[in-house]
């Protein structure tokens, strides 16, 4: 099963600076695990302390806010593809 | 691309890095707007003690009449500055509309008139673009509700920048066209705000362009702290008791705060608690419900609103606005849309302002406040007004009077003029039922 990621620029240096990985996983925890297993120290930047989800760390499953559907629990399946994005500003 | 932190500014620079705002942690004044540590939003640093050794009330008001009076204040290291008069928009005593509302001292910072494009958006972004040029940048882009779109289009095309700009595509016709004029790439995204900031915050870094409001952020916001420090001067060099300001991503509200605490900090007012409340529309209002509900966190939502300039669902200095309200004591509240167009017409016909949905807003929810008598009535308040209503003129169609056509003869404007004098008696009459 693979899963397109797109990296957002600060965690870059993380992934041998790639702005896209393919990998495979079930749900956006397990995501953020396969991902550190192959790229280590990039959780910590994703997550606090008690493994949650940062409050400036925006996570999308084709486009739409994973807080709209199952949070960090959302399923992912072959051929999705998941943005991770800090928040932004504007208007 | 390198920074000029150290080059031609004709005073001693107080702007030193940035820093994270959760952290802590600091980086060099670069075109980087999240920490690599924490992806918290990064914030310019100053040396206060710089700042007032420099600054005086008599030096601010020795300079420019525009946002750039305040530039010790402001991000930018050398002396080739944007200024196209953005900024010292009249703050005005609103004794009609404090009358009609029952308030003693109330008065409105009308950025409906700011320059060039009529709103605020052209404070942060004539700081944006002069350290845009700085950095090195010959294009600067923004993701935009409509009035950023304008204001960055505009001063774009003033400064020689290329520019390109993403909207969603359902904006006012005056918010499209007003960006169109100055002949930017305008890229119109099938999609929500939310959802053309995600693109752009994935376009932003391949093309080596300055986003105003990503990668050139920390720099942008500054801009909107003079908000604030213009208040304070206007006021007689005094802060006010009470703050009322619309709130989209919440960072206009946050900086405010900032620029009242700078000048405190440096001793150009004196200390005073200043209530800070918030105005969202019903339709898309993720940080009232979170001030509502007692929680710390922003759930974001699906705008759906008439009031676009402020639908954000995802407002990135949520929590800090929200943060911001409950320590001063203040309040964020929310208003439908009948009550969005009462506002802007309330304002309209009180003060002689026309302004956007986003001032409807704001003038709804100082209503709403005032009638759950949490604005007391000695308090010296201000209502911040950031943009202007003929950009948005589909908002009011349908819900003002017509005009009495006639011919060019006397009898036939005699006639018309008794017919507006009947329809003003029926209006008082419904309006005392």
């Amino acid at each position: 099963m693979s899963i397109k990621v797109l990296i957002p620029t600060p965690l870059q240096k993380f992934v041998g600076d790639k702005s896209a990985l393919e990998c495979d996983a079930t749900t956006i925890s397990n995501l953020v695990e396969v991902l550190e297993v192959q790229h280590p120290g990039i959780k910590a930047r994703l997550c606090d302390d008690s493994g949650k989800l940062r409050r400036f760390v925006n996570f999308y499953l084709n486009s739409e806010d994973i807080r709209f559907m199952e949070n960090e629990a959302t399923e992912l399946s072959d051929g999705d593809e998941v943005s991770i994005v800090p928040a932004i500003a504007g208007g | 691309m390198t920074t000029t932190l150290n080059s031609t500014a004709s005073f001693t620079l107080a702007f030193e890095a940035l820093k994270c705002k959760e952290c802590g942690a600091e980086y060099e004044a670069k075109a980087i707007h999240v920490c690599e540590e924490c992806f918290g939003p990064l914030e310019v640093k100053y040396n206060y003690e710089i700042l007032k050794q420099t600054v005086s009330r008599e030096t601010i008001e020795a300079g420019p009449n525009s946002i750039w009076r305040y530039r010790a204040f402001l991000p930018v290291a050398t002396d080739n500055y944007i200024d196209v008069g953005t900024g010292m928009t009249p703050l005005i005593e609103a004794k009609r509309l404090g009358r009609r509302l029952g308030l003693k001292k109330l008065y409105i910072k009308n950025d409906a008139v700011n320059m060039p494009t009529l709103s605020f958006k052209d404070r942060v972004v004539s700081v944006a673009l002069s350290r845009a040029r700085e950095l090195g940048f010959t294009t600067v882009a923004c993701a935009s509700t409509g009035n950023l779109a304008n204001s960055t289009a505009a001063i774009a095309a003033h400064a020689g920048l290329d520019c390109c700009v993403f909207i969603p595509s359902d904006l006012e016709a005056g918010k499209v066209m007003g960006t169109l004029i100055y002949n930017p790439t305008l890229i119109s995204v099938n999609g929500n705000y939310d959802q053309v900031n995600r693109l752009c915050s994935e376009v932003a870094n391949t093309h080596g362009w300055g986003f105003v409001n990503i990668n050139l952020r920390p720099y942008y916001s500054e801009g909107s702290k003079t908000l604030g420090f213009e208040v304070a001067e206007q006021l007689g060099w005094k802060l006010p008791d009470h703050i009322v300001a619309p709130l989209a991503s919440g960072s206009l509200f946050t900086k405010i705060y900032k620029g009242f605490r700078e000048f405190v900090e440096v001793g150009l007012v004196e200390d005073k608690a200043v209530r800070f409340s918030g105005a969202q529309a019903e339709g898309c209002s993720p940080i009232a419900q979170a001030f509502r509900e007692g929680r710390d966190f922003i759930s974001p939502v699906k705008p759906d609103t008439i009031a676009k300039s402020i639908a954000i669902g995802n407002p990135a200095d949520g929590v800090y606005a929200l943060e911001l309200a409950r320590k001063t004591n203040g309040n964020i509240e929310s208003v439908n849309d009948a009550e969005i167009i009462a506002g802007m017409k309330l304002l309209a016909e009180t003060e002689g302002i026309f302004t956007e949905t986003a001032g409807g807003t704001t003038i709804a929810t100082l209503q709403k406040l005032v009638e759950a008598g949490k604005i007391d009535p000695d308090e010296v308040t201000v209502v911040y007004i950031t943009g202007n209503g003929l950009k948005t003129l589909e908002a009011v169609k349908g819900e003002l009077s017509e005009p009495f056509t006639i011919d060019p003869k006397l009898d036939e404007f005699e006639r018309a003029l008794e017919r507006s004098r009947t329809l003003e008696r029926l209006e008082w009459q419904q309006a005392m039922v």
